[in-house]
């Protein structure tokens, strides 16, 4: 699929670098590596400063005014993050005690890999279902909860054309499932994986449905509720949020059930010399002064995207991921790996230059301030499986535009000719 | 502060890539007396580094295979050339000064001249990403000879 001049037109420019105050001062960066980490607009960096200037206090313990603010900004928060990933009852109203605040994507997968195991009876001769597809995040946790237990991993595999097929969902997924854990979108190869057709198999099965969102809550209209999952983990910091606040959601009758992940402080009802009842959901699983600018900031990021709107910063992505992809097959001496239809590529696009390691790559793209990943990215099992020892690794979101992938492709052309001394 | 590269043009300059495109050391050598294996996991970089130390106690010869990034395969080209002829004591001291070099901590340009080619390399300490895939033919090296070339 290529882009009509129409479409070309549309990103010849980025009306939104403007807003991102490392974009807007450093014209001359190519930033393509916004799988790794988004840049913030200025609005969340404000916020964060907002808050701190403004409403600093330790949530949940203060009775004075100040406190109560901190915590206000906390729970609206929560309650603009759960609507946004659509989080909510039959009459529209959001489940802000259904999400939870961690440190990153990483630990929210970690709690309910601690937690969800022993909720479920996990135990030898049960299975966990995962994919080859998955994130280190959303693999090891899993390897480790396998070998504490005895029940046994078990990978979801693409076929030839990076889809997971319905024969091998059901070929995978049988009564001795008890957890599935799929990553929504490949860090790797950029695929969307069809997780409502999963969660359903998972369901018909007895199985809970945990969704690894990192890749695509900051890309994609989520919708909790047609993707048909129980839990949904992923991080502010890939969305245009502050490093170091990650998000679980869960349907609360399962955070209920789940028992607690860190104890201590904020976390507990009451305490005994010999016991403990647990607080309510979501504070059960915050043990420990939370970060409330960073919660607050986050839900600026989350106002700055809806400025726009998911469905059209998706269909901005899109164009952007085809314009790349299309890029990179003019280029004999590139191999994407991946679908060549780059529609299908939500932000993240891998390749590799024939006979070239992907760090020297990256490097001599450095030299013209490309930045793109370069390595493993933190899925070792999928690489194997592919063959690859490592790639390149490039991806856009919104802010970027034509020129940014027009930079890339030069970088490469340049990459090729210091090695081969000509084009 | 705008944000500037760090990748210095002049690493990937003719006579580095030289060494990667043409290199003297990269075979299998026959009869070594050590071969020692070196991994940067993070990477995917694996070298197998062979000597040969003659009777006069010198290194008769040195080659390298495997695969990994231009700098770490430079790099071991680089050290095999400089190390021929050498005593292992010669070559660890070698060893030890070009670690020191890509960690920011030698920049006297009389020093790094023992270094001959291998001086080529010194911008790898504004590379910290980097600095793992230079070091692995000398990390390998002075594992092979009996230190592992830290303090």
């Amino acid at each position: 699929m290529s882009l009509t001049a129409e479409e070309l037109r549309e990103i010849e420019q980025s009306p939104f670098k403007q807003d991102f105050p490392l974009l807007a001062q450093n014209p001359d960066l190519t930033f393509l590596d916004s799988a790794a980490t988004a840049q913030r607009p200025a609005m969340v960096l404000d916020a964060e400063r907002r808050f701190y200037e403004t409403m600093n206090a330790n949530p949940l313990r203060g009775l004075y005014h100040l406190s109560v603010e901190a915590t206000s900004s906390i729970e609206d928060a929560r309650a603009h993050i759960a609507r946004f990933i659509c989080a909510v009852d039959e009459k529209g109203k959001p489940q802000a005690d259904e999400i939870v605040f961690t440190r990153n994507a990483s630990e929210s997968l970690n709690l309910v890999a601690h937690t969800l195991p022993q909720t479920v009876g996990l135990g030898p001769g049960d299975e966990v279902v995962i994919s080859i597809m998955e994130h280190h995040s959303n693999l090891i946790p899993w390897q480790q909860v396998c070998r504490a237990t005895g029940a046994t991993l078990v990978y979801l595999r693409p076929n030839d054309d990076y889809v997971i097929t319905q024969d091998e969902i059901e070929a995978k997924i049988g009564p001795a499932a008890k957890i599935v854990s799929v990553t929504h979108v490949s860090n790797v190869l950029g695929v969307e994986n069809p997780i409502a057709a999963i969660a359903e198999r998972a369901h018909a099965m007895g199985a809970t449905m945990v969704v690894d969102g990192a890749q695509s809550v900051p890309h994609l209209p989520v919708d909790v509720r047609a993707l048909g999952c129980d839990l949904l983990a992923f991080s502010a910091h890939k969305l245009g949020g502050p490093m170091g606040i990650g998000v679980l959601w869960g349907k609360k009758s399962l955070l209920n059930a789940l028992p607690p992940f860190l104890t201590g402080g904020e976390m507990i009802d009451s305490v005994t010399e010999t016991d403990a009842v647990w607080a309510p959901v979501p504070a059960k699983f915050e043990a420990g002064t939370q970060d409330a600018a960073g919660s607050y900031a986050t839900d600026a990021a989350i106002t700055y995207l809806e400025q726009f709107g998911m469905e059209a910063l998706e269909r901005r992505e899109r164009q952007l991921a085809t314009y790349l992809t299309d890029s990179l097959a003019t280029l004999s001496f590139v191999q994407v790996i991946g679908p060549t239809d780059g529609s299908r590529h939500v932000g993240a696009v891998a390749f590799n230059v024939d006979g070239i390691h992907p760090h020297d790559v990256a490097s001599i793209l450095d030299m013209s301030n490309v930045c793109i990943r370069a390595g493993h990215h933190c899925a070792q099992p999928l690489l194997a499986w592919l063959g690859e020892r490592s790639t390149c690794r490039a991806s856009v979101a919104f802010y970027n535009d034509k020129a940014d992938i027009d930079r890339l492709v030069e970088g490469l052309n340049t990459v090729w000719s210091i090695f081969h001394g000509r084009i | 502060m705008a944000v500037s590269s760090a990748t210095p043009a002049s690493l990937y300059n003719p006579q580095f890539m030289d060494h990667v495109n043409n290199p003297d050391y990269n075979y299998q050598m026959e009869d070594p007396t050590h071969v020692h294996e070196g991994v940067n996991p993070s990477c995917g970089d694996e070298l197998t580094f062979s000597i040969r130390i003659g009777d006069d106690g010198t290194i008769e010869e040195a080659a390298y295979q495997g695969h990994g990034c231009a700098i770490s395969q430079a790099s071991a080209d680089m050290m095999s050339d400089l190390v021929t002829d050498r005593t292992p004591e010669e070559a660890l001291e070698l060893c030890d000064l070009f670690m020191r070099m890509v960690k920011g901590e030698v920049t006297d340009p009389t020093e790094l001249e023992q270094l001959e080619d291998a001086a080529l390399l010194k911008d790898i300490a504004h590379m910290p990403a980097r600095v793992k895939c230079a070091e692995l033919a000398w990390r390998t090296l002075s594992e092979m000879l009996g230190t592992d070339g830290e303090e």
